[in-house]
């Protein structure tokens, strides 16, 4: 073929396809590759995302990933709120660990005003991060043993879930998006029926994990669908920036809960569990052993739970309590002060970053000096591997590319904030 | 291993001119850099034995309008993270209104790309060197830049039954 003939059924392409020219092969161009989408609305892919694959025969040439459908400007709508009040925002991007995003924001404006944080509250956070860390999980283990074909155990996940999910609506009053999280501690002290839930649920859940270890670490099926697709190795996964189990499954060692320990996780004896292959089965387990981990951090802080305020004294930043309102005309000002204006940072920036279930999620956060920020920005874990998608997929089968998806567990939710 | 070398004293000495300003803020580091010379600066802390930045944790930009209080209407900030060291570091520059452009550091790091695009998209900055310019997050043909402050915030009203008519006559406008 001399020159470049658009054939019949690529017409219709023909406006967009030149947009894409260097990105896919030119045999897309002659319709020797198939052009397919994949999404927006497809079950396996999580959420909203679409992927335009170019397929020979079953073969995936190149994967161009098309996310921006769940972008509900979060970061912006930030910018016209106070820092109290833009809590509520977060929780609902990575809207399966709504804690990761309060704590990672709260911590932000902590360090942006130096802000202390009592151990006992610093406690609470860990036993609800490590919760919502094993939800995260359950979530991801279920949907992606689904999009496998084993149906039963996203049933028995979601059995656990729920568990989890309910101790959440005891603390905040909501299952998922509790904002639970404030600057300089928690919204209130731990719920007298909280704690014997946390009890049954501790007592019940390495037996459940071992179900679910049952159920796929030895099934033939599942060990052929997942070991071997989808590798990545170590500088590739650090290049492309991936976090979490999708790079500990490549074996480097970087859990920012053991690098750079934040809210006490110092005090707490666990493990990282590494992968030595990069792929799916080694990010699979990566996730599976952290559950456990979670479960003996949950454990350990839970045994040492410290006594004392659940939240910060200090009455510039964090309101006073309900009872001081009555006698105190200091708490009356600090009170409508808080709840009218709220309180100013400095016109300075901090990173700040923590490790979510699905990896480093940062927050960059810039004062104005005012009440509002001037920026606030997410570096989002499902951002980075939706990116390296393609190179995770590439001369994979398309069949591949559902179990590589479900491996570095996205939330659309949390890439497009 | 190495000994650690201090980030801003080893970039002033390897390159005395490009540093323009090094910045503590909460125990954060910043070196300020002119934005041509972002690409020279991230990879001489990537590869120099000592500094090791190797991993792009994010890119973020900030506008500064309307205060305007910084030498540049826009910044870029480059968080970088080294995994030997267990360090952060923060590369900066302010970029102008007018040809507001920075170099690419794809090369650099793949991560960089969809970073980029995402700034290029929601601020407005262009990343001269990436290879895919299509917006990232907005649809293709949106107009404006969401993330600068004189974009406003806007909204659409509901839709109700008894207000569609109303709405209709001004759909393609969001009210500011």
């Amino acid at each position: 073929m001399a020159d470049l003939v658009i054939s019949d059924t690529m017409k219709q392409w023909e406006g967009s396809l030149m947009e894409l020219k260097g990105l896919v092969s030119e045999r897309a161009f002659t319709g020797e590759t198939m052009l397919l989408n994949m999404g927006p609305h497809h079950p396996s892919t999580h959420g909203v995302l679409r992927l335009l694959l170019e397929l020979d025969g079953e073969e995936i040439v190149n994967c161009l990933p098309d996310i921006g459908f769940l972008h509900t400007g979060i970061e912006k709508n930030i910018e016209s709120k106070s820092y109290e009040k833009a809590v509520t925002l977060t929780d609902r991007m990575d809207y399966l660990s709504p804690m990761s995003n309060n704590m990672v924001f709260c911590m932000a404006i902590e360090k942006l005003v130096d802000l202390d944080v009592p151990p006992r509250a610093q406690a609470i956070r860990v036993i609800c991060l490590e919760l919502s860390r094993i939800a995260s999980h359950l979530v991801w283990l279920g949907t992606q043993a689904m999009d496998l074909g084993a149906m039963s155990v996203f049933l028995y996940c979601f059995r656990e879930r729920e568990k989890i999910l309910d101790m959440f609506e005891m603390l905040s009053g909501q299952r998922m998006m509790g904002s639970y999280f404030r600057p300089g501690g928690v919204w209130r002290d731990l719920r007298p029926e909280f704690l014997p839930a946390l009890e049954a649920f501790l007592e019940d859940f390495p037996r459940r994990v071992d179900d679910y270890e049952a159920l796929l670490t030895n099934n033939p099926i599942w060990v052929d669908r997942t070991q071997g697709v989808g590798i990545i190795d170590p500088d590739q996964a650090l290049a492309w920036g991936l976090s979490g189990a999708a790079l500990r499954g490549s074996g480097v060692n970087w859990d920012i809960r053991k690098a750079m320990p934040y809210s006490g996780y110092d005090q707490y004896e666990f493990d990282v569990p590494l992968g030595e292959h990069g792929d799916v089965f080694d990010r699979f387990m990566c996730r599976v052993q952290e559950m456990r981990q979670s479960h003996r951090i949950i454990r350990q802080a839970v045994d040492k739970l410290p006594d004392g305020p659940f939240r910060s004294e200090n009455r510039k930043y964090v309101p006073p309590p309900r009872s001081e309102l009555g006698t105190s005309m200091e708490a009356v000002i600090h009170h409508f002060k808080l709840w009218t204006e709220g309180f100013s940072a400095p016109d300075e920036e901090v990173y700040v970053a923590i490790e979510s279930p699905r990896g480093e999620i940062g927050c960059y956060l810039h004062g104005t000096g005012g009440n509002k920020p001037r920026r606030v920005h997410f570096k989002t874990p499902s951002f980075m591997h939706i990116q390296a998608i393609p190179v995770l997929a590439k001369d994979h089968m398309i069949a591949d590319l559902i179990a590589i998806i479900g491996s570095v567990d996205i939330v659309l939710g949390d890439c497009d904030r | 291993m190495q000994k650690a070398l201090v980030p801003e004293d080893a970039v002033r000495a390897a390159f005395p001119d490009k540093v323009q300003a090094v910045k503590h803020f909460r125990d954060e580091t910043t070196i300020i850099v002119a934005p041509e010379d972002v690409p020279t600066v991230l990879k001489y802390l990537r590869d120099t034995p000592g500094l090791l930045y190797n991993y792009l944790s994010d890119i973020s930009a900030v506008d500064y309008y309307p205060e305007n209080t910084r030498p540049g209407r826009f910044g870029v900030s480059y968080h970088i993270y080294s995994m030997l060291y267990n360090r952060r570091l923060r590369v900066k520059a302010f970029v102008d209104e007018d040809e507001p452009v920075i170099p690419s550091v794809v090369t650099i790091w793949p991560a960089a790309n969809w970073l980029e695009r995402e700034i290029m998209d929601m601020m407005g900055i262009d990343f001269d060197g990436n290879p895919d310019k299509r917006r990232l997050l907005m649809p293709q043909d949106w107009d404006g830049h969401p993330h600068r402050r004189d974009y406003p915030l806007g909204y659409e009203t509901i839709q109700f039954s008894f207000n569609v008519e109303e709405i209709l006559q001004h759909k393609p406008f969001a009210k500011e």
